[in-house]
């Protein structure tokens, strides 16, 4: 291993050199390693796995192939490790990675924690890091680094999304039911603040613990708030939780729920019988138009279920990256980086997405509702899109930014 | 409308239903153990992976065999219990004469065995199970619009509790059982096959979390994690029971439940921590726990 | 004893030189869960006191040493001592309330203890609840040695396991340690020699503490962050792990547990996911079954077996 850093070491020296000496040429791109190596990390196997895990790797793979497979007639590596929701093991496996292994890009890395510190890594080590599946909005503020591009979506998104388009459709009273730790705060806060915004109300919240094994008390406090609508700033686990226990003590009679954060594999775990009428926001969908339900029957081929938004954000971004070193003409992060903060994102993902100063990137929601069993025409069929929220009205503005990088 | 510290009553009358609830699954799974650790003198970490396994039987053979809800009651207790025994013969009766900490070992290293097993197989992000048709809907008690299914599931864990309680107590099983738990040589001696009686506590034991697990499946969500997070509290609701008697143990399930309830309300914040925070009290005041003896 | 000095020596070399074999990081790694591991192995292997909450330890000394250095701008070294002594005082209050129980129940209670502080730590505002407490900087040991360069502090963390092994070796082979041993082997003859046990296992509890606390500051200064993996109870079942696979009981043992499974757990994560547990259950249930001295523990008998029959 000590070889192979001293080999880094020399190629990256080498390559500051050619770099110092003149432009690279386009067509001979410059390669750190003489390949682009992609480095997928994710939850393979825990609480995330269904939503990024095997499925991102494939979908990397997958963006591969559709860039040809080579750059410059060089190799393009996908590699993948499991962080398994542990900072230290991802922010270590980043810097062996980055160090010892010569991994370009880092993408998907669920997890605040460790996607938090996998940006922090990255910015030291200077390396791109595309960031997926994490929903702290604290990677494009106070984390913020160049290294770090937040592609899919952020607990503002989120909030906003949902938020705005339900008290704009006759929601006006709130009440919330919030997961007890740093997420779950930072969605309710939010979506409060929209709701408010709005012209909305907000009648109360119920703070419940992480990992709560039973809902039905809390819920009970929200039928008790005779709001018209119930947020659930939770996820995972316990907002499938959340929704089941509505169902069975009769709260979707006369309230609606809307979930925060909520993705295809929680509603497919649910089942629609129970998840019918639910509003939610949703990063990207396989069933919008024919290219995305062809890039969802693609991946469906080889991992039997549909694409997450993570998973087809992760192939997007993959994507993306090979064309900005393509245009750039090298794998330097700085080069990369500038290059991707200038180009228009337009693949089966994001129409006129665009990387800002902060690392976001910005594109289109959709506010999307869950079908009922009879809407249900086929496997997967659960959505039916509400509205497009567009890109400028999404994502949290500059103006509102605490990322240093913004100067104002 | 009456008020209890600015909570209507009727909600606190609600709350107290549901930790009433909570406390059957808290009374069941504590009162396997307290069975288990009569006789085997081991903690038995993975009651809560058996709890869960529970779960998974009942969805599995709905979905593969087509085997509903009812059957499943039987069959997820019977297949666990099985298991359970398969574990006693092969693994633990080896630890009999040791440190008991080594069974405590033990079956941590099985829960985590079930638990990745059923992690790979099924993943995390949990299946659904919808509650027997016979049980859908809901009684409006007045104070509260209480789910048949969760009726059903203080009435059934109440029933089996007792019935486990009067086994003990009042047959000559429960005697022989007795026997075998203060002083296994004697009883050895008096002609009672006293390993036979080890294997079938065990396997009674993990059935009845088997029970749970089956009872849990249609009102939450049938993951491989859900084992894991009930397990601690279940194991302080041991500590502060003391498990010292058989009736110590449900009723110490059952309140702990209730009290658990009443945090909801009016801290919920808390409501995971204050099953802890009682556990501290009681060792404070009472080291043996609530129905605990002194040894 | 100049064999036994010999072997140390050994030792020592190879943690001089084990950053040109390995990636430092990954060995500062193994360190910190070898001094976690050696630390609890002082309470359960010598004093025979189970503790199922050692999490609580780590987790906490990498928060207040995290805070500190990152917040009040301490020097790193303050940081560590600061993270000891928290965990120090945990230990102290852990310690007054298990030892009132022994056996199984002391482990069932340390275990809740520890969830207690791992929801506390999910509520506190400095812990950065989920996104954990992050970028805590490095900084410069004494105001002179650069730690943000991985070889410096390489050097520091196995300075820091260097001198912390020395003392649990010098505890447990001096009086102190024997009274501890006796209270493992017999405590009713030990309480009737007119020793005072609650006050001993109560000492025993808080070093243990305090050493598992040194470990976790240091694991922070490494990683530059204290996330709540550290303080959740997988850790704590995971210490246990390391100590019984190394050998309960035996000095060198929990370094050799901590260095198998810490490495196992980086090398074999990519391979095959989700059965990384079932690898740890197995571990756990075959050393309990036929392993019981751990690695150490059995090479140890091993010898004494072929120096008898010599």
């Amino acid at each position: 291993m000590r070889r192979k850093i001293l080999s880094t070491m020399i190629q990256s020296a080498l390559l500051s050199l050619t770099l110092a000496g003149g432009p690279a040429l386009a067509q001979s791109g410059k390669l750190s390693g003489d390949m682009v190596k992609i480095g997928v990390m994710n939850d393979m196997s825990g609480l995330y796995a269904d939503i990024g895990g095997p499925g991102s790797v494939e979908a990397a793979k997958m963006a591969v192939a559709d860039f040809g497979g080579k750059i410059f007639g060089k190799p393009i590596e996908v590699v993948a490790a499991d962080h398994q929701n542990k900072p230290d093991v991802g922010a270590s496996k980043a810097r062996e990675w980055f160090d010892a292994q010569g991994v370009d890009m880092i993408v998907d890395v669920p997890t605040s924690s460790v996607g938090i510190a996998v940006a922090k890594v990255a910015n030291e080590k200077k390396r791109a890091y595309f960031n997926t599946g994490s929903a702290s909005k604290a990677l494009t503020n106070e984390e913020c680094n160049p290294y770090t591009v937040h592609y899919a979506y952020d607990t503002y998104a989120l909030a906003n999304g949902t938020g705005k388009a339900i008290v704009e459709t006759g929601g006006k009273s709130w009440f919330f039911l919030t997961a007890d730790y740093a997420f779950g705060h930072a969605l309710e806060q939010d979506t409060a603040a929209v709701v408010k915004a709005a012209g909305g109300q907000v009648l109360g919240a119920v703070r419940h613990p992480l990992n709560a094994s039973d809902f039905s008390s809390f819920l009970l406090q929200a039928q008790a708030s005779k709001a018209q609508i119930i947020g659930l700033a939770n996820a995972g686990g316990d907002t499938i939780n959340s929704v089941k226990a509505a169902n069975e003590f009769g709260l979707t009679k006369n309230q609606t729920l809307a979930g925060l954060l909520i993705f295809i594999s929680d509603i497919h775990s649910l089942g629609l019988k129970t998840a019918q009428g639910m509003l939610l926001t949703d990063a990207w969908y396989w069933d919008m138009n024919d290219e995305t339900r062809k890039f969802g029957r693609r991946f469906f081929e080889k991992m039997k279920r549909m694409p997450s938004f993570d998973q087809a954000a992760v192939y997007s971004s993959v994507l993306t990256y090979l064309k900005a070193v393509k245009a750039a003409g090298t794998d330097d992060a700085d080069a990369v980086m500038a290059q991707l903060k200038k180009a228009k994102i337009n693949d089966v993902f994001a129409k006129n997405g665009y990387i800002r100063q902060d690392g976001r990137m910005v594109h289109d929601m959709y506010l999307m509702q869950v079908k009922s069993p009879e809407e249900s025409k086929y496997p997967w069929d659960y959505f039916k899109l509400k509205k497009v929220i567009p890109a400028e009205q999404a994502f949290q503005p500059l103006s509102l930014s605490k990322c240093p990088l913004i100067k104002k | 409308m009456s008020e209890v510290f600015g909570v209507p009553l009727q909600a606190l009358l609600g709350q107290l239903m549901l930790g009433l609830v909570n406390g059957s699954f808290y009374a069941m799974l504590s009162l396997g153990l307290a069975v288990i650790f009569g006789m085997l003198n081991i903690i038995n970490f993975a009651h809560g992976a058996l709890y869960m396994m529970g779960a998974f039987i009942a969805w599995m053979s709905l979905e593969y065999l087509g085997i509903g809800y009812w059957w499943s009651l039987l069959l997820a207790p019977v297949l666990v219990g099985m298991l359970g025994i398969l574990i006693e013969r092969s693994m633990l009766q080896w630890l009999y004469k040791l440190d008991h900490l080594y069974g405590l070992l033990l079956t941590f290293g099985l829960a985590l065995i079930i638990e990745g097993l059923f992690r790979d197989l099924f993943g995390v992000s949990g299946l659904p199970y919808t509650i027997p048709e016979e049980l859908a809907g809901a009684f409006n008690l007045g104070f509260m619009f209480l789910p048949k299914y969760r009726a059903w599931i203080v009435l059934s864990s109440l029933t089996v509790c007792l019935l486990t309680w009067f086994m003990i107590e009042k047959t000559r099983l429960g005697a022989y059982l007795r026997a075998a738990t203060e002083n296994p040589r004697l009883t050895q001696a008096f002609g009672i096959n006293v390993p036979l009686m080890v294997m079938l506590t065990y396997g009674f034991g993990v059935a009845l979390a088997g029970f749970a697990g089956v009872l849990a499946a249609p009102a939450l969500q049938v993951s491989p994690l859900m084992g894991s997070n009930l397990i601690i509290v279940v194991f302080a609701v041991v500590v502060i029971g003391g498990m010292g008697s058989i009736l110590g143990s449900i009723l110490t399930g059952l309140g702990l439940g209730v009290i658990e309830g009443l945090t909801k309300v009016f801290y919920p914040e808390a409501s995971a921590t204050v099953v802890f925070f009682v556990m501290v009290l009681v060792l404070l005041l009472r080291p043996a726990g609530l129905f605990g003896r002194e040894k | 004893m100049s064999r036994q000095t010999l072997g140390y020596g050994l030792l020592l070399l190879l943690g001089l030189v084990a950053p040109a074999l390995a990636y430092p990081i990954l060995v500062m790694k193994v360190l910190c869960f070898a001094l976690f591991a050696c630390a609890f192995n002082l309470l359960t292997g010598f004093t025979g006191l189970l503790s199922f909450g050692h999490a609580a330890f780590l987790g906490t000394a990498g928060y207040v040493a995290g805070h500190a250095i990152k917040i009040w701008q301490f020097p790193p070294e303050w940081g560590l001592l600061l993270g000891t002594l928290a965990a120090a005082a945990l230990g102290w209050l852990f310690g007054v309330l298990a030892i009132r129980r022994a056996g199984i129940y002391f482990a069932m209670i340390t275990l809740a203890l520890a969830q207690m502080m791992y929801f506390i730590f999910i509520q506190a505002p400095f812990t950065g609840a989920e996104d954990g407490l992050q970028g805590v900087p490095r900084g410069r040991l004494f105001g002179v040695l650069d730690l943000a360069d991985d070889i410096n502090l390489y050097y520091v963390v196995l300075a820091i396991f260097t001198l912390a092994f020395w003392l649990i070796h010098r505890t447990i082979h001096s009086p102190f340690g024997q009274v501890l041993k006796a209270i493992r082997e017999n405590e009713a003859r030990a309480i009737s020699l007119g020793y005072d046990v609650a006050k001993y296992k109560l000492l025993a509890f808080v070093l243990s503490a305090a050493l598992a606390g040194l470990a976790g500051a240091t694991k922070m200064l490494v990683f530059r962050f204290a996330t709540l993996t550290d303080a959740h109870w997988h850790t704590s079942g995971e210490v246990v792990l390391m100590t019984l696979l190394g050998g309960m009981g035996t000095v060198l043992g929990p370094m050799a547990g901590a260095a198998i499974i810490v490495t196992l757990q980086d090398q074999l994560a990519d391979k095959v996911g989700s059965l990384v547990t079932v690898i740890m259950g197995l571990i756990f249930v075959v050393c309990v079954l036929v392993f019981r001295r751990g690695i150490v523990g059995e090479i140890g008998a091993l010898y004494r077996k072929m120096a008898g029959t010599r």
